[in-house]
């Protein structure tokens, strides 16, 4: 065991892990806002609404994530219009090419956890809303979306663990988060145990401290729900 | 040319349902066996399946993978040397890529299974017992049955994300739909066409799994009803 090599280059690591946390958070803010307005449309009367979220959840759910990685990061430059683009520069980004894969596939989970928890609010909530003469935006924004995304917070902290996981594919287009970091050590010390354990450590702790979080958050304000799950 | 790589992508899709329906078995195995420590009375066994599910749960698929390609043969090999002995420990891309998802994938299984033998009524493996069923018949005449309806959902929902995980396993080299997508990105400078169709594969894997468990579970729940508010 050679754990040198690991201490050496610590420094490597915490900008890895600076990497992996702003990839993360990055992502899941993005996609909060993005997935909220969809979630209430996948559960639309209309059928125009309803369909188009449908199909794009099921694809961004239904196809790996590195494929849609390649895609973005390899596929967009086949195309001549692309190239010459002026959104090029940002394109040819592996940093701007791993949000936006990152962004549009937790969007599509996002969306059908937050659709989940509308289709439970129990329907007199939304009645009693009604009765008050509340618009459909204030219904929205007082009574559907608070209850909707507390009733998701269990699945959501799921979500945001498998995100948080999930950056990990962002070693495979060049970027040095704690993967990437890690794999560059093992090829340039011919280490291969210590660096990649120590990568696996540092994601373990992430973990625990993320499905902490959810609990004081679940209980903060999911706490109403209690009696019911029983 | 486009349709002689096609083909060669489509052909590598019988090597990703292998190290798919492979993964799942051991998947199965390690949820059944950790499952039933979950629900043991040894604190040993019970504290042994909490470290293994949260400690796999807690580590990003690739990760675990590379973990299992490159470490854990360096480490065996370091041991053997220092043991004295002149082996080189090796893992071929798919037996790495089947343990590795075997072994995540059983502890997304154990939480699927503890619940489902959790909601099965205790009264009926009692009952079961006090006819004089011996264990084995208890579990594949009142347990499986009940357990299959209860674990579908949850089981489901995970061979969908298996099938998909199976991608990574190319990055260690194994020959799959996204290793020959790859290859043929790079031969002919197309790279959106192959990925796309990679991604058709996986899309088209991914619904028609959804058809035969949604028509499994309908056979399953066959005489029970549901509070439908």
């Amino acid at each position: 065991m050679n754990w040198d090599i690991i201490v050496e280059n610590l420094g490597l690591y915490a900008a890895g892990a600076k990497l992996t946390l702003l990839l993360t958070v990055v992502s899941l803010a993005l996609s909060f806002f993005i997935a909220v307005p969809l979630a209430l449309a996948r559960n639309s009367p209309s059928p125009l609404l309803r369909y188009p979220v449908f199909v794009y959840t099921l694809i961004f759910r239904g196809t790996p994530l590195l494929v849609q990685l390649f895609l973005i990061y390899f596929g967009l430059a086949q195309f001549e219009l692309v190239r010459t683009s002026i959104v090029w520069p940002w394109l040819s980004s592996p940093l701007v090419c791993v949000l936006i894969a990152f962004v549009m596939n937790t969007t599509a989970y996002s969306t059908e956890i937050f659709a989940g928890g509308l289709r439970h609010i129990p329907f007199g909530e939304v009645e009693a809303a009604r009765a008050y003469g509340m618009s459909p935006l204030t219904r929205a924004r007082r009574i559907l979306i608070p209850a909707m995304l507390t009733r998701s917070l269990p699945l959501y902290g799921n979500e945001t663990i498998m995100m948080l996981q999930a950056t990990s594919l962002a070693s495979t287009v060049t970027l040095l988060e704690i993967t990437g970091v890690a794999r560059n050590i093992t090829l340039t010390y011919y280490v291969q145990f210590e660096p990649y354990a120590t990568a696996a450590m540092i994601y373990l702790v992430f973990t625990f401290i993320l499905v902490g979080l959810f609990q004081l958050v679940e209980r903060r304000w999911a706490g109403y729900l209690e009696h019911r799950v029983g | 040319m486009i349709a002689d790589f096609t083909r060669t992508i489509l052909a590598a899709g019988v090597t990703t349902l292998l190290l798919a329906f492979a993964s799942l078995m051991v998947a199965i195995v390690l949820g059944l066996i950790a499952a039933y420590c979950k629900l043991s009375r040894s604190f040993l066994l019970r504290a042994c399946a909490q470290i293994y599910t949260f400690v796999v749960r807690g580590i990003p698929d690739l990760v675990v993978i590379l973990l299992v390609y490159y470490s854990v043969p360096a480490v065996l090999n370091q041991l053997g040397d220092n043991a004295g002995f002149e082996v080189r420990v090796e893992f071929s891309p798919l037996f790495a890529g089947v343990a590795t998802l075997g072994l995540i994938f059983g502890a997304y299984m154990t939480e699927t299974f503890k619940t489902a033998l959790i909601n099965i009524p205790k009264g009926q493996i009692e009952a079961a017992v006090a006819y004089g069923l011996r264990p084995r018949r208890v579990f594949t005449h009142i347990v499986l049955p009940q357990m299959i309806r209860l674990a579908l959902p949850g089981f489901t929902n995970n061979w969908l994300v298996l099938v998909k995980a199976t991608a990574l396993v190319s990055l260690i080299g194994l020959q799959d739909v996204m290793f020959r997508a790859k290859g043929a990105a790079e031969a002919t400078g197309k790279p959106f066409t192959f990925y796309l169709i990679a991604a058709g594969f996986y899309l088209v894997v991914t619904i028609i799994s959804m058809l035969i468990l949604a028509m499994i579970a309908r056979r399953f729940e066959r005489g029970i009803r549901e509070i439908t508010s």
